[in-house]
C-alpha cells in the first residue's frame, strides 16, 4: 500500500519558482514527478506552467522540458515519442523516457483538442496531463470550454450561461487504454493513478481540477480545501477508466456507494468569489439547480461504464 | 560556408534547473508559517501539500528562503502545529 511515508523524498520541482501563492499546478508537478521518476520528458503548451518554470536562463523544473505552441501539444509529444523510439533503435539510449504532455484546460479543451485527438487516435505512447483551472488564468482569467455554468470570468462578467464540456468522456470515446481524473486533496490517489498511467502502453489521459486562488477568488491557503469540496460536492468526480470499464475512486466512490452523503453544490459555490456575481442575483438559485442537475447527469453517464450498475 | 554539419554552431535557448529561479521568493511572504515542535506528529501532510517544495520530508523543516507564505500547511495541519504569524518590517 502507498502511504505518505513511502513517497520519494527527491524533489524534481525546485523551490523558488515564479508560481503564485498556493498554486495548484506547481503542487501537481511535484506529485507527478514523484510518481514518474526522473526518466521523463515534459512537453508544455502555453499555460501557467510555461511561466512558473522561471525565466531564461533559469528553470525550476529538473527534467528535460520542451515549450511548444498552444495547439501543438499532442503533435509535439508524438514527435518526441517517435524521436526516442529512433534513438533506442540506434542504441543511443537504453530506455525510452516517459513522455508527458502538460497543458491547461485552454490547451486541452479548446485550442489543443485536435492535436490531442490525433495523438490518441495514433495510439501514441504518452501521458496527456490536463490541469484544469476552468479558465485562461495565465492571460488574465478569460472563459474557456471548461468554465462551469455561472462562473465569473473577465469575458463572462455576469456568469457563464453555458455548461462546461466533459473532455474525459471525449477521451474515453477515443478508446484509449487509460483515462483518469485526479484531485490535489487526494494525493495518494493521484500518485497511484500517475504510476498506473506510467506502466500502461498507449495514450493515457489524466485530468486534474486545479483551483486557482487569484482566478477563482479565494485565499491562497484554501487550494486544498476547495479541491476537497469540489469532490465532496460532486462537481469533480474521481474515477479511472480502463479496458472499457470505469471504477470510481477515493471520496467519489464513497458517495456513489452511499457511505458518505454528497454535500450540496451550494457550499462549493459559496467558497469562491467567482460565483458571487451570479449567486447575488435572483437567477442564482437557477444556476445552482442547473449545476446540481449537471452533477446527477454526470454520475448517471459514468455509471453506464461501471459493470455493477449496468 | 560550413563544410559539414559538425561545423555549424547551434544556438539554443536552454534554461538550466536552479533552485530559486525567481530569486529569494521568501521575500514575497506576508505571513510566516511557524511550527510548534511539541504539537507536530510527523504526519507529512504539510510536506505533501506544499506547492513550493519548501518543507523537508526528513525533519519537517520549513525553508524560509523560498517559502511564499501561502498558508496551505497551516490550513491543512491536523494537529494545528503550524500557525501563520505576520512578518515584521525589516
Amino acid at each position: 500500500m502507498v502511504t505518505l511515508k513511502s513517497l520519494p523524498e527527491e524533489e524534481l520541482f525546485l523551490a523558488g519558482s515564479t508560481a503564485c501563492h498556493g498554486c495548484p499546478s506547481s503542487l501537481a508537478l511535484r506529485i507527478a514527478f514523484k510518481a514518474l521518476g526522473s526518466n521523463m520528458v515534459l512537453i508544455v503548451v502555453a499555460s501557467c506552467t510555461s511561466v512558473l518554470q522561471g525565466s531564461y536562463p533559469l528553470s525550476a523544473i529538473n527534467v528535460p522540458l520542451l515549450n511548444i505552441a498552444f495547439a501543438a501539444g499532442g503533435a509535439g509529444a508524438s514527435g518526441a515519442v517517435a524521436g526516442f523510439k529512433a534513438l533506442k533503435k540506434r542504441g543511443e539510449i537504453e530506455e525510452e523516457p516517459t513522455v508527458v504532455m502538460w497543458g491547461g484546460d485552454g490547451g486541452t479543451y479548446d485550442i489543443g483538442i485536435q492535436s490531442l485527438s490525433g495523438a490518441a487516435e495514433r495510439e501514441t505512447n504518452f501521458i496527456y496531463f490536463c490541469y484544469n483551472n476552468e479558465m485562461y488564468s495565465n492571460t488574465g482569467t478569460q472563459r474557456s470550454g471548461a468554465t462551469p455554468l455561472g462562473a465569473w470570468t473577465t469575458t463572462t462578467p455576469a456568469g457563464k450561461h453555458q455548461h462546461r464540456k466533459d473532455i474525459a468522456q471525449i477521451m474515453i470515446a477515443h478508446r484509449i487504454p487509460y483515462v483518469a481524473t485526479v484531485s490535489l486533496a487526494y494525493p495518494l490517489d493521484f500518485y497511484q493513478k500517475m504510476q498506473k498511467a506510467k506502466s500502461i502502453v498507449g495514450t493515457k489521459y489524466i485530468e486534474l481540477l486545479a483551483p486557482c486562488p487569484p482566478g477563482w477568488k479565494f485565499p491562497s491557503s484554501k487550494t486544498i480545501e476547495v479541491s476537497r469540496l469540489a469532490v465532496q460536492s460532486g462537481m469533480w468526480l474521481l474515477y479511472e477508466h480502463e479496458n472499457g470499464e470505469t471504477r470510481f475512486t477515493a471520496a467519489t466512490k464513497k458517495i456513489i456507494e452511499g457511505k458518505v452523503k454528497k454535500r450540496p453544490v451550494k457550499e462549493y459555490l459559496e467558497m469562491q468569489g467567482r460565483f458571487r456575481p451570479v449567486l447575488e442575483k435572483p437567477e442564482g438559485k437557477e444556476a445552482e439547480d442547473l449545476l446540481e442537475k449537471e452533477v446527477t447527469e454526470s454520475i448517471r453517464r459514468l455509471k453506464g461504464w461501471v459493470p455493477e450498475y449496468i | 560556408m560550413a563544410e559539414s554539419i559538425e561545423e555549424i554552431e547551434f544556438i539554443t535557448s536552454l534554461s538550466r534547473p536552479t533552485k530559486g529561479c525567481a530569486g529569494d521568493t521568501g521575500e514575497w511572504r506576508v505571513f510566516r508559517p511557524v511550527k510548534d515542535e511539541t504539537k507536530c506528529n510527523n504526519c507529512l501532510i504539510c510536506w505533501i501539500y506544499c506547492p513550493e517544495a519548501c518543507i523537508s520530508k526528513s525533519d519537517i523543516e520549513i525553508d524560509y528562503q523560498y517559502c511564499k507564505g501561502c498558508g496551505i500547511c497551516a490550513e491543512e495541519c491536523p494537529t494545528k502545529a503550524i500557525v501563520m504569524v505576520k512578518e515584521e518590517k525589516r
